[in-house]
């Protein structure tokens, strides 16, 4: 395994190990590239992942201190927790679903499709849908995603049976067991899906791709890629002709290191990549790396949600098996005669006793909710996920008070709903209630967004430097050796889940780094 | 489709863990015949025997589910005894607390909370304290401290951990067996 001195200015540093950082990592340690990922988290392998879910996220979610602001309910239920992401080696690849989509042609041009929407600061990508088939191709073989490359689809669970029957009595015609980065017959050295259904705890048989047991492991193979777990990066530092040099970070034992870089790569999730340009401010960049447009941490994104969860008069048993295997794409298309633009999914989502005590109805309490969870083995459930719009004012900033054990400003973030995001909602609970009324529902539950675990959108990519952080390569504009590599480039959120798309830029960008990295233009 | 026994099958061991790690003494009382429903809240260290029984009820009220005895809302509060004696603040936010809510029970009613007879009753009263520090503290701590007991989760028909049952592919991940044919 590699191990790269502190003072050898010829790696790329990559901050985070998730879909971008880990894909990114593994793609330039295939090409020979030297990298070094620095994972602000530990390093927990499956077998040691908890089925049981407030374990798990003691042992995995990311519950350092950040703050919040505006009128999202998070902010009232969950003020210290805007976010449900993980920290440690394998990012959110260890806990997400495995829902793997690719964008719709005209997600990749909103502006140009939903026109000028009051409030919303909307911009087309710099790349277009026909560009990215060739990489998400590339991102679905490597992810082994199903229904694509002759892999068969999961088998629906109880959950998704109840979807798909009341689907069908409505006539939506696009209903199956989704698009899954999750095994199900064995491929890349993993077995199949066993069922477990804690897919959001990590998957301990290891069906569930995460760059933990994919990326991560076959980039460490190629003695090009040091991962350095719990190595906390609190400032990228750069030279007097702006060029970046190296970024200081606190090592595993809190002590701080300085590692030099040719090339440093941020993708720390869209709250902390923002914090880390916002927190290194120099004199010659004082308000932040990449951030003349002073677009870095705006146009925060979190997707619409919301989820619908249903009682039935005979057991469901929702929870067993694969938490999002089931989805219904009738409503994904954007058909602006529903009163919103853009469009959402509805996917088959379960969470256990003890969550759903927690996030059903936050602070409720007294019998109309001790009557909801008496209901839980007849329940069913779906989450529904759609876009929302990019704001200028829903963003990272660095919190004036609250600092971090390293004395670094937390971040603090401000959301307010759309209307747009608002009236796509209230479209998507009666949707989704009506799919279970269609199947005998005896009651229908519209419960309220959870933390946020798609964050998107706070350096986006942009054609002109004025209106984003980063060019359609996710290099910045003002900074050459600066890249960014995890969703927050995103200019628009799409109504699907972000991970394929990640991947699919990540594996771009890695191509497009060996090779200006050849070419000695960076 | 393969159903769930409701009955707990840890039932009674928790009942004397639940109750009795938390009081040693009412374990010994148990073996010398006094009734432990009494004893769990004599042995207290900051919390007075009636703050802790008040408390018990407060935590039925928010969260009833008439298929669960005592001895589960009795684990989840008793916590709350360690930290006041830990923490002057959290003791009197408790102390306060329930002194408050006995008072208005007694303005409205002429008895203290857990005499008020009928549940609609007392809830009006927690209504009114729904904003304050002390419901809301007990209420955020209750949700976590109840339903994440393990032992209550067979009577809600949730299984809990299962790759170490190999998962659910042999076990009814997709045996519902009354959905109209799709």
């Amino acid at each position: 395994m590699a191990k790269f001195d502190l003072n050898d200015s010829s790696v790329v540093v990559i901050v985070g190990s998730g879909a971008g950082g880990g894909t990114l990592g593994n793609e330039l340690a295939q090409k020979g590239v030297k990298v070094v990922i620095l994972e602000a988290g530990p390093r927990i392998e499956n077998h040691d992942f908890i089925n049981d879910e407030w374990e798990s996220f003691s042992q995995l979610a990311w519950t350092d201190a950040r703050t919040t602001s505006g009128t999202w309910r998070v902010a009232r239920d969950f003020s210290g927790l805007p976010a449900w992401i993980v920290k440690a080696v394998g990012g959110s690849t260890v806990h997400w679903a495995g829902a793997s989509l690719r964008f719709d042609e005209h997600e990749f041009k909103v502006k140009s499709t939903y026109g000028n929407i009051p409030g919303a600061n909307l911009l087309d990508w710099p790349v277009t849908l026909a560009e990215m088939e060739p990489w998400y191709a590339k991102a679905e073989n490597k992810m082994g995603v199903t229904r694509t490359n002759g892999i068969p689809g999961l088998p629906g669970n109880n959950n998704f049976k109840v979807l798909e029957a009341g689907a069908r009595k409505l006539g939506y015609k696009t209903v199956h067991t989704g698009n899954m980065a999750i095994n199900s017959q064995p491929r890349d050295g993993r077995g199949s899906c066993q069922q477990i259904g804690f897919c959001f705890q990590g998957c301990k048989s290891g069906a569930k791709w995460s760059t933990l047991y994919t990326e991560i492991p076959k980039g460490e193979a190629t003695g090009n890629l040091e991962v350095r777990p719990g190595s906390m990066v609190v400032k990228i530092e750069h030279n007097a002709s702006g060029k970046v040099t190296g970024v200081v970070y606190a090592d595993e034992q809190g002590a701080m290191q300085r590692q030099r870089a040719r090339i440093v790569a941020v993708a720390g999730n869209s709250i902390e990549s923002p914090r880390l340009l916002l927190n290194s401010a120099s004199t010659m960049f004082p308000d932040g790396l990449a951030n003349s447009s002073g677009q870095v941490g705006r146009n925060y994104m979190r997707h619409m949600t919301g989820s619908v969860y249903a009682v039935f008069e005979k057991s469901v048993h929702m929870y067993r098996g694969t938490t999002m295997a089931g989805i219904i794409r009738d409503e994904a298309a954007n058909n602006p005669k529903r009163g919103f633009v853009g469009g959402y999914e509805m996917e088959t989502l379960s969470i256990g006793l003890p969550f759903m005590a927690a996030f059903l109805n936050p602070g409720a309490w007294g019998r109309s909710f001790t009557s909801a969870l008496d209901g839980y083995p007849r329940m069913a459930g779906m989450w529904l996920v759609g876009e929302d719009m990019p704001q200028e004012t829903n963003r990272i900033t660095l919190d004036p008070v609250v600092k971090d054990k390293f004395g670094q400003p937390v971040a603090s973030v401000h959301f307010d709903d759309h209307p747009n995001d608002v009236a796509m909602r209230a479209h998507a609970y009666k949707q989704g209630a009506a799919v279970y009324d269609a199947v005998g529902a005896t009651v229908t539950y519209p419960t309220p967004p959870y933390p946020s675990t798609h964050n998107l959108g706070t350096n986006r990519m942009s054609e002109k430097p004025r209106d984003g952080v980063v060019n359609k390569f996710g290099q910045s504009h003002d900074i050459k050796n600066l890249f960014v590599s995890d969703g927050s480039q995103f200019t628009s959120g799409a109504a699907c889940n972000p991970t394929l798309t990640i991947v699919a830029l990540a594996i771009r960008q890695a191509d497009y780094i060996a090779e200006a990295m050849q070419k000695k233009e960076i | 489709m393969r159903e769930i026994d409701r009955r707990s099958k840890h039932s009674r061991r928790v009942f004397i863990k639940g109750a009795a790690a938390a009081v040693p003494v009412a374990a010994v009382a148990t073996s010398v015949g006094v009734s432990i429903d009494n004893a769990w809240a004599e042995e207290t260290s900051a919390l007075s025997p009636s703050t802790m029984k008040t408390l018990l009820k407060v935590a039925r009220d928010i969260y009833p589910h008439d298929v669960l005895g005592d001895s589960y809302y009795i684990t989840a509060i008793k916590p709350w005894d360690g930290k006041a004696a830990k923490d002057p603040a959290v003791k009197s936010l408790i102390s306060d607390g329930i002194a408050r809510l006995d008072q208005n029970a007694r303005d409205r009613h002429k008895v203290p909370y857990v005499e008020v007879a009928w549940e609609a009753d007392r809830v009006v009263l927690l209504k009114e304290i729904e904003q304050s520090a002390f419901f809301q503290k007990v209420r955020g701590d209750l949700v976590v401290s109840l339903y994440n007991q393990k032992e209550i989760w067979p009577r809600f028909g949730y299984e809990g951990s299962s790759a170490e049952l190999g998962g659910y592919i042999d076990r009814g991940f997709a045996d519902i067996d009354w959905l109209p044919k799709a």
